[in-house]
């Protein structure tokens, strides 16, 4: 019984207790001499499944796909020195998208630090401005309890990476487990309730709005399923149009008739008019981002700003907020709803109803249509179309690269519930939706995974097919392949006077031949006749499949804010951009 | 809608909007940051700083609460009304930090640095550097016939002023130890 009470074990079977107390499922690893006592642990049990990975980069990028698909952090594992370096970018892509993200890194024996050992880095000084809070453990003593806090600290307030630095012979030394509710926490506690005053004030402005509009972000996702429902409670029964950011869409279904499309850079014409236009604008979980905004003095000039936010950090940081508000979305949606509700449910139907006929006429303009059929080759818009006309209503899960392609999946995929979408936002990390992609699976085996991708991005990490092949995980690589750097080459057209430097994709590989080279399924398909048998038997294959989509090489993405200037400024199609196109001079990143 | 004409130059050719939108009245700003008392916290706190662009025009830190391994962290930063106000956002969200206080906000408070300065000299330039020496109440804490060390205690302005006066007297040395600060009266 004694023995019960102060459980003494290994560092190393320690790290294993801790993530079992954690209710961890899966870890995306790779092993390494300095985590060897750990994955000697890892062996010798069976609750924990460990996913080996055929990079490290791969491995945070499955487990952000797993994290933002369950709502659950993601665990990654990883060996000291280029194991943790090469885990770098995920952890800086998870701490711009908010995603709770726990890295477990070997380190050199603590009497070998700063010696230049073998496969050592300074990995905890390398980290410390891209994660949330990170540790490097000298203690067997300290490790659990901080391994529980590091899990607290990742999925508390606004989420993000974590790392706990363990050297190796703080894993073989003996020591006192401390289990998850012992385990001091409570010095990191964000506040989640919103404060009642500023809550009314915004109750206030919501029903005397004539031109409202929600402004919705991944922090309503973030704030879980209960946040997303109330979410859409409020936006039915006030009525008000709801637009949402790239990491937000989903937050609200594609298909409520409240819905006005993503907003921002590569948002929609009734989006970001009505965001220009408006007189209140409800910022629920977003942050303002660059992309979102254009240019800063001329962002909805003539509206009262709310924002609900987690992060005090976020709120009059870009732009000024009349009405702030810090807490977790869900619980201010529910005191805003009860207030609303309490004091009649008043909304101006009439002028809202007016403000809906102007919202109408710039929905007419039909911001995206493309240009009419033609067979060969490919329209990338009309394939992303396609698959999402051939996917509807199917237990859907998509993932994406960086760039055009990324793009036209948030225009033309319709997200009717939250964690389905899953796409590097702040960082634009190429090479994240394929193994994104692999760690959604793992987390829903039996849903549909797609991986909508361009052929660049998707070549970062294409190793990562062996893991799919390994562990039975059957994505769907859909390639919407332009042999370009699609996004680069746009704005080169568009801005640097048409000299495409270095963004073409020479000595490609043969797609068809690579997907068998790894023992999956491989097609190509390169005209709109054949493109819907394609996706079909794409979707009907039982095992990852790379589809080559043999795209136009020179679509643009449209409409598009250039940066700099404002949401009425927006270029609709090519025939728009006569006064861009020649612009010389590019001298600026 | 017309085609848009692209300027050169402007940053219209940037991915970002490189023009400055917070052109505006620059504020200096002592925090007094209460900080976990830990390995790398004065790193964090720093990096914050670089990495976001944020002034330091000086800085202290030093374990106040031995029992309860708390460090204060006092810093003295410039910017603009929204910055200052980014800049203790992001310090507080900060998980090692427990306080953030704006001392110039939030009530009179003292300022305090300390600093020695090393004169070398002969003749009436040695009598003068004692004698304003007095009159600043620096302590003379070595000598050698040809030098002295000043050891000094006083607000930022006034161990300016002490070095200007030494500059001509001999001064060769300067060691200040930045600002320390707490807010005046019981709270």
């Amino acid at each position: 019984m004694e023995h019960k009470m102060t459980r003494q074990m290994t560092g190393a079977r320690m790290v294993v207790e801790a993530l079992k107390d954690q209710g961890v499922e899966v870890v995306f690893g790779y092993p390494g001499g300095a985590v060897l006592p750990i994955y000697d642990e890892i062996f010798q049990q069976n609750d924990i499944r460990h996913i080996l990975v055929r990079h490290e980069q791969g491995a945070i990028h499955a487990a952000e796909g797993y994290a933002r698909a369950t709502g659950k952090p993601g665990v990654v594992l990883v060996t000291s020195g280029p194991g943790a370096t090469n885990v770098v970018t995920g952890i800086v892509d998870a701490l711009m998208d908010s995603i709770p993200i726990v890295v477990l890194s070997g380190q050199v024996p603590t009497f070998m630090i700063g010696s230049d050992a073998f496969q050592e880095g300074d990995t905890v000084g390398i980290t410390r401005p891209c994660t949330k809070m990170n540790w490097l453990v000298k203690e067997t003593d300290k490790l659990s309890e901080t391994i529980h806090q590091a899990f607290h600290v990742a999925t508390a307030g606004r989420p993000g990476p974590v790392l706990v630095d363990i050297p190796k012979d703080v894993q073989f030394a003996t020591g006192t487990y401390c289990p998850k509710p012992k385990a001091k926490t409570d010095h990191y506690a964000p506040r989640v309730k919103g404060d009642i005053d500023a809550i009314t004030a915004l109750v206030e402005l919501i029903e005397a709005a004539e031109k409202p509009v929600f402004y919705t972000g991944g922090g309503v996702i973030n704030s879980g399923p209960a946040a997303c429902q109330l979410m859409r409670e409020l936006v039915e029964a006030t009525g008000f149009p709801i637009t949402s950011t790239l990491m937000g869409l989903g937050a609200y279904p594609a298909s409520g008739k409240s819905w006005l499309g993503m907003l921002g850079m590569h948002g929609t014409y009734e989006a970001n008019w009505a965001m220009h236009d408006c007189d209140l604008m409800i910022n629920i979980g977003a942050r303002f981002d660059d992309r979102i905004t254009g240019r800063i003095n001329a962002f909805s000039p003539n509206s009262k700003k709310a924002h609900i936010d987690i992060d005090p950090s976020s709120i009059n940081k870009v732009i000024h907020t009349d009405v702030p508000i810090i807490g977790d979305v869900g619980h201010v949606l529910e005191d805003l709803l009860k207030i609303w509700k309490s004091r009649g449910r008043k909304v101006n139907r009439e002028a809202v109803g007016k403000w809906w006929k102007q919202i109408d006429e710039w929905k007419a303009v039909d911001c995206l249509a493309y240009k009419p059929s033609n067979a060969s080759p490919i329209r990338p818009q009309h394939a992303v179309a396609r698959l999402e006309a051939l996917t509807k209503g199917m237990d859907r899960y998509i993932t994406t690269e960086v760039g055009q392609h990324q793009m036209w999946a948030a225009q033309y995929l319709g997200f009717e519930e939250p964690n389905r979408w899953m796409t590097s936002g702040g960082l634009g990390t190429m090479g994240y939706g394929l193994p994104a992609s692999i760690g959604v699976q793992i987390a829903h085996p039996d849903a549909l995974v797609i991986n909508v991708a361009g052929e660049a991005s998707w070549l970062m990490n294409m190793q990562e097919m062996g893991t799919a092949m390994q562990y039975r995980a059957p994505v769907k690589q859909f390639i919407l392949n332009n042999e370009r750097l699609g996004m680069v080459r746009q704005w080169q057209e568009l801005l640097h006077g048409e000299r495409y430097s270095s963004s073409w994709s020479e000595s490609l590989p043969d797609f068809v031949k690579l997907a068998e080279a790894f023992g999956c399924k491989g097609i190509r398909c390169d005209s709109e006749a054949d493109l819907d048998d394609a996706i079909r038997e794409m979707l009907a294959y039982d095992g990852p499949v790379i589809f080559d989509c043999l795209v136009e090489k020179h679509e643009n993405c449209f409409p598009m804010i250039p940066s700099g200037n404002a949401h009425n400024q927006m270029l609709l199609g090519e025939a728009e951009t006569q006064g861009v196109i020649g612009a010389s001079g590019a001298v600026l990143v | 809608m017309s085609p848009l004409n692209i300027k050169k130059g402007t940053s219209k050719h940037s991915a970002y909007d490189l023009r400055d939108p917070n052109a505006e009245v620059i504020e200096r700003h002592t925090l007094a940051v209460i900080v976990d008392n830990e390995a790398g916290v004065l790193a964090r706190v720093i990096g914050l700083f670089s990495a976001r662009g944020y002034n330091i025009d000086s800085l202290t830190v030093a374990e106040v609460d031995h029992l309860g391994h708390r460090s204060r962290i006092t810093v003295v930063t410039s910017g603009t009304p929204q910055v200052i106000t980014q800049i203790k956002a992001q310090l507080e969200r900060m998980v090692i930090v427990h306080d953030v206080h704006d001392l110039t906000v939030e009530g009179p408070s003292v300022q305090r640095e300390l600093a020695l300065f090393k004169v070398r000299g002969h003749g009436e330039h040695r009598i003068e550097a004692l004698r304003l020496a007095e009159i600043f109440r620096a302590n003379v804490v070595d000598s050698t016939l040809e030098s002295f060390v000043f050891e000094m205690t006083g607000t930022p302005e006034k161990v300016d002023a002490f070095a200007e006066l030494m500059r001509p007297l001999g001064l060769i040395e300067v060691a200040r130890t930045g600002v320390a600060a707490l807010s005046r009266g019981s709270a």
